[in-house]
């Protein structure tokens, strides 16, 4: 089924590359160049290297988000393939996982293709504090949005309800994350909000395999995201379990 | 005697509020043809959709050789192999690849399940067309490649709801005798139909279906003595229309 997966994700890729890379493109080059060029430097590094981190978890969010919850979708509408795994003895932890695993590889191949680029916005420097905290968080998040949208595939009932949640819920988190900025920039009460937000954590803590800085500690972003996998990985198998917006 | 499938008291209302199934009980002998006949909308689909665990049943139990499909979902899945009545595989994907696909979802190897997907697709007469796209076969093709994927893993218990439907007459015959076949080789099989014709030529076992209730169930004697007895078509039934004998029965209750 992963094979499967990422078979159809090579077959779709410029579908399912191309608009990532595109709107990545953008965003360095207005929030990076052109911005950066004033704001000068956040937290005592340039810009364009602050951002960086920002914006391949971006990257990683929404694209591991669609390749499930679109998967999902499409196998369960359009050609009700996915009942060709529901009538079989693959148990439902074993769905989850091959949904997910195939949301992961896509989410970190997206990842990677839009850091290889901010390469040419960075003048090819790139500066890597920890890789294995890089590598752990693009996984791990990865991995909550591809079982988020997992969830959200299996809900839904049509095309749209898999737009909305991306459009709507999670382009804004990630955007008030603390993507383009420090939370130390920000007012009090918008402070306190961000505290709330699970993506600030995230990229709070890809930001740290970067650069090495973190407005909250890395055990509290490592313990945040194990919770949201629990109980993503607990909320998908129960609904796959029960049938539950999937059987009549 | 080991029974290959134990329905008791199914009931099933969907969310709309209908009542499709009122009460179902049937039993099925391992090694039998097993013939389920009803019209349009008389529950069929649904009685099939909650033994292969794709319709979420109101109450009743559903076993495969003595699996609950509830308490042993996994066992019970594994003796089953379903050709449903609407297609139901990626038609941009090739015969050869859904099959083998399939099997990957039983635990088969790949390097088993390309030979034995090979041969399958040939015996059933796409063999020149299984490194094609699905969506290029005909619809008897796409219906027999749905036999080949519920083959795939060897299933002990075939279920086909209404394969012959809208196939044409020399196809249809093509599709009795290879599942005559099956039979031969042991493998137990329930077919939906609303042809009684087809009942006829090759189930064993019969029950009539009507409004998510069965009417009649027995050997196919059994129900013709039942016919026969309140016919007043004069023999007609033979071959004939299922809808004319339900006419029959549904009038003297
Ligand atoms: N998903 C569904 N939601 C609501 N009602 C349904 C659904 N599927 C079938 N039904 C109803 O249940 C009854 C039995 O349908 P079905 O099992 O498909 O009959 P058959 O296969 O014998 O033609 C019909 O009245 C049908 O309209
Ligand atoms: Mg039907």
């Amino acid at each position: 089924m992963l094979r499967k997966d990422i078979v159809r994700m090579f077959r779709i890729w410029v579908q399912t590359f191309l608009p990532n890379v595109i709107t990545s493109v953008l965003y360095f080059a207005v929030f990076g160049t052109m911005l950066g060029s004033r704001i000068g430097d956040m937290q005592g590094v340039s810009y364009m290297l602050f951002v960086v981190p920002g914006i391949v978890m971006l990257s990683i969010v929404t694209s591991s988000y669609a390749n499930s919850s679109f998967t999902f979708f499409q196998s369960k509408f359009f050609m009700r393939s996915i009942e060709e795994i529901l009538v079989s003895p693959t148990p439902s932890w074993l769905l989850v996982a091959g949904f997910a695993t195939g949301g992961i590889v896509r989410g970190v191949m997206v990842g990677a293709l839009v850091l290889l680029i901010s390469l040419f916005f960075t003048g090819l420097t790139i500066s890597v504090f920890n890789a294995l905290v890089i590598f752990s968080f693009a996984i791990l998040t990865a991995l909550v949005f591809s079982l988020a949208g997992l969830v959200n595939g299996i809900y839904a009932k049509s095309i749209d309800a898999i737009n909305i949640v991306p459009t709507f819920v999670l382009t804004p988190l990630v955007y008030l994350g603390g993507v383009f900025y420090s939370v130390e920039v920000l007012p009090g009460w918008w402070h306190t909000l961000t505290l709330f937000n699970p993506i600030f954590y995230i990229i709070n803590g890809f930001r740290y395999g970067f650069l090495g800085l973190a407005d909250v500690p890395l055990a509290t972003c490592f313990t945040i995201l194990g919770a949201f996998i629990a109980l993503g990985i607990a909320v998908n198998w129960y609904l796959l379990r029960t049938g539950l917006g999937l059987h009549q | 005697m080991t029974y290959a499938l134990t329905i008791q008291e199914l009931r099933k209302t969907y969310a709309s509020g209908t009542e499709a199934l009122k009460g179902v009980s049937l039993t099925i002998l391992e090694g039998d043809f097993f013939a389920l006949l009803g019209p349009n909308g008389a529950g069929k689909t649904t009685i099939i959709g909650t033994i292969v665990s794709l319709v979420n049943k109101t109450s009743g139990t559903v076993s495969v050789f003595g699996h609950d499909i509830d308490r042993e979902p996994e066992k019970a899945k594994q003796q089953i192999g379903i050709v449903p009545q609407e297609l139901n595989f990626n038609i941009f994907e090739k015969p050869i690849d859904i099959v083998v696909n399939q099997a990957g979802y039983y635990g088969i190897p790949r390097s088993i399940a390309i030979p034995r997907a090979e041969k399958l697709l040939k015996d059933l007469g796409i063999g020149d067309k299984m490194y094609r796209k699905a969506m290029e076969l005909s619809g008897g093709m796409k219906r027999r490649l749905l036999i080949a994927r519920a083959l795939i893993h060897q299933p002990r218990f075939l279920i086909l709801d209404e394969p012959t439907a809208g196939v044409d007459v020399e196809l249809r015959r093509g599709m009795w005798e290879y599942l005559r076949n099956l039979t031969k080789e042991g493998i137990t099989i329930l077919l939906t139909t609303h042809y009684l014709e087809e009942a006829e030529q090759l189930a064993s076992h019969i029950a009539v279906i009507n409004k998510g209730m069965i009417i009649a169930s027995g050997t196919l004697e059994e129900i013709l003595k039942l016919y026969d007895e309140s016919a007043t078509f004069g023999g007609g039934y033979r071959g004939g229309r299922l809808e004319e004998v339900f006419l029959q029965l549904t009038k003297e209750k």
